[in-house]
């Protein structure tokens, strides 16, 4: 920002010149960069599928309508299997990140130097690998099945919670703390007195929400074998079954609807 | 010349906030607007530059019906009527040049004002307001760094760059410690006077309104209840605005002021803004 | 101590006041755990033979082999940035008229509906489910993966940031069509610098996400490192495997250092 020119005409520019010029470089800049990755892209897509995907979707829409609703009878179990994916995940997780959250919380870590950074790397890898690739790692070490989905699920979800809740600790009221070990409390009851009830209601909100996100990624894990709906869904495809496929997305919108509806309620109760 | 025919506001939930309000502003007056929290005063302002939309009636600014304008209309009237706001309103994280260029934006195009590329003319004058409300130095601070009063003072710089025929002013004071309150309410005063501009001042404070304004209208449910000169507010006429109170220290009365009218301005001022005396004194004698 | 009157007892108050309501909440999660537990096969057999295969990928994690499979590794991670660099850009691009539409205090109520209906749709699939729908209409490869991705950052980008145009202060927006200024003009000068902190933070976020949806996209065929991890795990080559996770971990790591940075600078 600069006020230039004498005292006769006042000039003024939100930036100055430089900076504008500087401003204008980075968007250009940007813009190419982005040009550039579309390129990538375009050089290995086949266009001619591309221009043809409007017929395609009408095609592959004509071919989900009507959806055969009597094959929905064989969808209960696989789907009683999803929600125990996405539920017993969550609880498995939430009892794995809580340790791992007050490792990670720089108030409370045992030592800095030496638990924090592990808790810290635990953290990121967990989050930073998708449930679905870690359904495909256990799917290849314990074999498909409901329990790499539950294992899929727990992996995944203890980077989120454990991340959520130590940022929850770390901002805990210090002097509530001070308060309760000034009465001469041992650090048990400094953290059961003086943390634990500070961060439970974040806490709560946090298992509550990634319960609903577990239960939209559960639905996918079959893909790769990993139990659930996703199995009947992947079968469905491969045998180009759309009729059956258009079901199973129906109870999956369902089934997302019905868990949002109940964690915004959850979590309303809790505040 | 500003001229209201019974306007009236009614909202969905169903309060009606103005019931008629028949209200002739010259040009060059500037005029308060008194009455009880709910009275309307803020919907009446906001009703003559359809931030709300009146439900019925008439509101003209000069020869133009506000009422019946379309969007575009609208807009260029907007131009005409500079507003300034309790809580000063300046988009924070935006320069003072910014936010006193944004009295401009009914004047230029989008492209130009989203480059911030204002015609030589506009920034001049600009300068020049801010050189009269004393702020020169801060052109390029961040509004949010600025304190109450000088923000304030960007409110009525921003709502002057519009170049207006009148100022709808709601509550300026609100927000404001009682010395600087008073500096703002010259501030706006003497910049009407200097530019023949009308105004519609809000305000709670009465005896700041009966200090600075000509003319003053008591509000109350919808209703003027009260319109006059300064000088005729008696404790009867608060008594319809504002109900049953003792107003006997709020008022500035006429001997007072003939015998020595600064000392009178102070003290009516400075008892408005404190609390009663009596009150004072009990509090002494207790501790 | 001295108690006058009668010994009074004190235990903490439960959490559900309601007994009936208590008592039903534990029985029936007591219930659900058990069937639930009870439904899930284990076959020990397996799980102990896979017990020595997840130590073979322990050790691949730990000796990752980035070499071997260099190309297919370099091929598939570059699809996966530029999938990721294009579909933020795209999405967030689209997400900004998107939110308007989906912020009450802005937008007229046909539109904000119709805006609404667009991100509950983007936001209940997972992107595994749209990914494969976009594959069967624009052929298998990353144009797919980037208009999923795409589609999600949309939805993603407008809910929140239409939150947080309802949640602005409306003086401001006020002062400015006070004006008369224009309702472009007005979404510049009031709204625009009232949420950019964090149109930004939410940016950068989704560049994090979006890289990590990217790696997954390709197991249903649709572009970027998902398709390469994918087949090191069918041919058990763990290493490899591990060096891909690896790599994942350190461009995540490394977006989120940057991303930090940022937006301290940004506030």
């Amino acid at each position: 920002m600069a006020t230039g020119g004498g005292e006769g005409a006042r000039t003024w520019r939100r930036r100055a010149p430089k900076r504008d010029l500087a401003v204008w470089f980075g968007w250009l800049l940007g813009l190419l960069v982005t040009l550039e990755c579309f390129r990538v892209i375009a050089d290995v897509t086949i266009w001619e599928f591309v221009w043809d995907a409007p017929q395609q979707a009408g095609d592959l829409f004509s071919r989900m309508v009507p959806p055969r609703w009597p094959y929905i009878d064989r969808l209960w179990l696989p789907l009683w299997d999803t929600i125990n994916i996405a539920t017993l995940g969550t609880l498995l997780a939430i009892v794995m990140a809580v340790p791992v959250a007050f490792c990670a919380a720089s108030n409370t870590t045992p030592s800095r130097l030496l638990v924090r950074p592990v808790a810290l790397f635990i953290i990121v890898a967990s989050r930073s690998i998708n449930s679905l690739i870690w359904a495909l790692l256990l799917v290849s070490i314990i074999g498909p099945g409901v329990l790499a989905g539950i294992i899929a699920i727990a992996l995944r979800s203890i980077g989120f919670v454990a991340k959520l809740l130590y940022e929850a600790i770390e901002e805990i009221d210090t002097a509530q703390v001070e308060a309760v070990a000034a009465t001469g409390a041992g650090p048990g009851q400094v953290l059961t007195y003086g943390i634990v009830p500070q961060i439970m209601p974040a806490f709560a909100g946090i298992s509550v929400f990634r319960w609903d996100i577990n239960i939209r990624e559960s639905t996918v894990l079959g893909l790769v074998g990993a139990g659930g709906i996703g199995l009947e869904l992947q079968a469905s495809i491969s045998t180009l079954a759309w009729p059956q496929a258009s079901v199973i997305f129906l109870l999956i919108l369902g089934t997302v609807l019905v868990s949002e509806w109940v964690s915004a309620r959850i979590r309303h109760a809790i505040i | 010349m500003l001229e209201l025919k019974g306007l009236e506001k009614r909202y969905p939930t169903g309060d009606r906030a103005l019931r008629g309000v028949d209200l002739v502003v010259p040009q060059g007056q500037v005029m308060a607007l008194i009455g009880p929290s709910g009275a309307g005063k803020s919907t009446l302002i906001r009703c003559i530059n359809r931030l709300v939309e009146p439900t019925a009636g008439s509101v003209r600014l000069g020869d133009l019906e506000l009422t019946r304008l379309g969007a575009r209309e609208l807009r260029r009237a907007r131009r005409r009527m500079g507003m300034i706001f309790q809580e000063y309103a300046l988009v924070e994280r935006l320069s003072v040049m910014e936010n006193l260029l944004s009295g401009r934006l009914g004047y230029v195009g989008f492209w130009r004002s989203w480059f911030r590329r204002f015609p030589a003319a506009d920034i001049a004058q600009a300068f020049a307001i801010l050189d009269r409300v004393g702020l020169t130095e801060f052109v390029d601070k961040r509004a949010d760094a600025l304190s109450g009063g000088q923000r304030q003072r960007v409110g009525i710089a921003r709502a002057l760059l519009q170049d207006p025929d009148i100022l709808l002013v709601d509550e300026p004071t609100a927000s404001l410690d009682p010395k600087t309150s008073r500096q703002i309410m010259r501030l706006i005063v003497e910049l009407c006077e200097e530019r023949g501009l009308a105004a519609i001042i809000n305000i709670h404070d009465v005896a700041l309104a009966q200090q600075f304004a000509r003319r003053i209208v008591g509000l109350r449910m919808g209703e003027v209840v009260y319109d006059g000169p300064p000088a005729d507010l008696t404790a009867e006429v608060l008594t319809t605005i504002y109900g049953e109170e003792d107003w006997s220290r709020t008022i500035r009365r006429e001997d007072e002021e003939e015998e020595d009218p600064e000392a009178a301005r102070d003290g009516t001022a400075e008892e408005a803004g404190g609390p009663p005396a009596p009150d004072r004194e009990r509090l002494a004698g207790m501790t | 101590m001295a108690v006058a009157g009668a010994r009074r007892s004190w235990s903490p108050p439960p959490l559900i006041a309601n007994p009936w309501l208590r008592w039903a909440v534990v029985i029936g999660a007591a219930i659900y755990l058990y069937l639930a537990l009870n439904s899930v096969p284990l076959n020990w057999a397996r799980i102990l033979d896979g017990l020595s295969r997840g130590w073979l990928f322990v050790k691949g994690f730990l000796t990752p082999d980035f070499v071997s499979r260099h190309e297919e590794i370099f091929e598939g991670l570059l699809e996966s940035v530029v999938m990721t660099v294009v579909s933020t850009v795209l999405g967030v691009a689209l997400a900004l008229p998107v939110a308007l539409g989906a912020a009450k205090n802005v937008a007229p109520w046909p539109v904000y509906y119709l805006c609404r209906a667009f991100i509950a749709a983007s936001r209940t699939f997972q992107e595994v489910i749209i990914a494969i729908l976009f594959v069967a209409m624009f052929g298998f490869g990353p144009f797919a993966g980037m208009l999923t991705i795409t589609f999600a950052t949309i939805g993603f980008m407008a809910k929140l940031l239409a939150e947080d145009i309802e949640d602005i202060d409306r003086s401001q927006v006020e002062a400015i069509r006070a004006t008369g200024a224009s309702w472009a003009q007005t979404v510049n000068y009031a709204i625009q610098p009232q949420v950019l902190p964090r149109l930004i933070g939410l940016s950068l976020y989704r560049v994090d996400i979006n890289f990590r949806e990217s790696a997954v996209v390709g197991i249903v065929g649709a572009g970027g490192i998902g398709a390469t991890l994918n087949t090191a795990f069918d041919r058990y080559e763990y290493s490899v495997a591990g060096a891909i996770l690896l790599l994942i971990i350190g461009i995540v790591m490394a977006c989120e250092y940057t991303s930090g940075l940022i937006r301290r600078r940004v506030q």
